[in-house]
């Protein structure tokens, strides 16, 4: 087993225990209060995601990215902490790309799989990260969930965060084998969109990712169903000198060398020089 | 009551036209008591990265002497300076790092790219990024700058143009919270050089 514990800094932790004990609350963190779903249709695996990221009932981002790339035929939706979320598959990218290198072979599903669920198992939990793992690999299509306890389950369509049961209503209802990729692609996103609409953690927009044999296709804002519905006519204008201040500093960052040419030779490339100008501004 | 709201503080960035903007209200207060009205919390990086902390001022500057050694590694390393976006991964990892007893700061990285383009990005305590190209916020009165800067935020503004309209962002939001204000400055951060202003405002 790898030894995680390097990777964590716990010298605050009485501090802020004491605190508090003094009665200071903790703070909300950013939690993507989320609606993430995955199917298997007949060529490969659709991701889906809204794009919300909540901080208590305020939303923090309303336009963020879920769908997390860890290698170019395996992605992964997070929902949960989202710096836990962002940072867990990261660190489990990383250590692909470099078995990748040293093995030559491309990642598979269940390789992700294993490391993810064994670092989070390795933290009890609380490293809260919920996670839908897709991707193609030479055995075929694959889609697992991960809970942030590491226990995982392999299902053929699946959903999870806040806004889960709204989706698998929507898979439950309309989920078939053998989909082709147009309806996959139109089931997932209605799966999301009864998420953004029905959940209040979720929001925003739709992220999809489908992924087939060797290509993977990443869209962003797929679909952009709460566009504001108007922009202000008159926006609001600030004069030059509306605002009154007491001092004023202005440091004038430092100009480019100029280097003069010595070479009386070559006194007429005078654009030479200063393209050479250029590249001495370091 | 939070731990963030122990001393109050403001904070607001802003991406303009090939410029950004990064500004703070200056109040060092324990609770209700102000202490002091020329409090720093915008720290610069390099020439092209400004970072700013709200939060806990102890962790506001543990944290900002953590950054500059880091940063001062990696330039001593590569020759050269972090960009924004390499600055505010380092301040994602370094927050991450303390998972499980964290700081309790809440930054907003500013600055500009190598082709000028406008970076802004902002971290939860624990270190999770939120890039935006238009405005971030944050600090105790967070929702009423929010607000403003809904309302007031045009896309590529000039340089005095985003100094006026992120002045009146910051003006009329610490208005609405009891524990920022008292003294404001700005930095507008451009290709050619940074000016820095501090704001005449109300002392209550």
């Amino acid at each position: 087993m790898e030894n995680y514990e390097q990777s964590f800094n716990y010298e605050n932790c009485l501090r802020n225990e004491e605190l508090t004990k003094q009665g200071y609350e903790k703070k909300k963190q950013r939690k993507t209060g989320t609606t993430i779903a995955g199917i298997i249709f007949k060529d490969g695996v659709v991701l889906g995601a809204d794009t919300r990221a909540t901080e208590g009932y305020i939303v923090a981002d309303g336009n963020c990215e879920k769908i997390h790339r860890i290698s170019d035929y395996i992605y992964c939706c997070g929902a949960g902490t989202s710096a836990d979320t962002e940072n867990t598959t990261a660190l489990i990218s990383s250590k692909l790309e470099l078995m990748r290198l040293t093995t030559g072979r491309e990642p598979r599903v269940q390789n992700a799989l294993t490391l993810l669920k064994q670092y989070l198992y390795h933290y009890h939990g609380y490293v809260s990260a919920a996670l839908v793992l897709g991707g193609v690999d030479f055995k075929g299509p694959h889609l697992h969930m991960i809970h942030p306890h590491g226990s995982t389950s392999t299902l053929p369509f699946l959903t999870m965060g806040s806004g889960s049961l709204a989706a698998m209503a929507v898979f439950e209802a309309e989920y078939k084998t053998d989909l082709d990729e147009e309806s996959a692609k139109n089931l997932v996103h209605k799966a999301i969109t009864a998420g953004i609409f029905n959940d209040l953690g979720s929001g925003g927009n739709v992220d999809l990712c489908v992924m087939k044999f060797q290509n993977t296709q990443f869209f962003r804002n797929f679909d952009k169903p709460n566009k504001r519905k108007f922009s202000r006519i008159n926006a609001y204008r600030f004069p030059k000198g509306t605002t009154q201040f007491l001092e004023e500093k202005v440091t004038l960052l430092r100009k480019n060398l100029v280097i003069e040419n010595l070479d009386k030779n070559n006194n007429n490339n005078d654009n030479d020089n200063n393209d050479n100008n250029d590249n001495n501004d370091l | 009551m939070s731990i963030y709201e122990y001393n109050g503080s403001a904070l607001i960035a802003m991406a303009g036209k090939e410029c950004v903007a990064i500004a703070s209200d200056t109040r060092f207060g324990v609770r209700n008591q102000t202490v002091w009205r020329e409090a720093q919390k915008i720290f610069q990086i390099n020439n092209k990265t400004f970072l700013g902390l709200g939060g806990l001022n102890t962790d506001i500057w543990t944290l900002k002497e953590t950054f500059r050694f880091h940063h001062n590694l990696y330039a001593l390393r590569e020759e050269r300076d972090m960009s924004p976006k390499v600055f505010a991964n380092l301040v994602s990892h370094v927050l991450y790092s303390h998972r499980f007893g964290p700081y309790f700061v809440s930054p907003i990285v500013c600055g500009l790219d190598d082709d000028n383009v406008p970076f802004l990005c902002g971290t939860d305590e624990i270190g999770a990024q939120e890039i935006t190209h238009d405005f971030i916020a944050t600090g105790t009165a967070v929702e009423s700058l929010m607000g403003v800067c809904e309302t007031f935020y045009k896309e590529n503004l000039e340089p005095e143009d985003l100094f006026e309209t992120i002045s009146q962002c910051l003006l009329a939001g610490v208005d609405r919270d009891c524990l920022s204000g008292w003294g404001a400055v700005v930095h507008v951060l451009t290709k050619d050089g940074i000016t820095t202003r501090k704001l005449k405002m109300r002392q209550d």
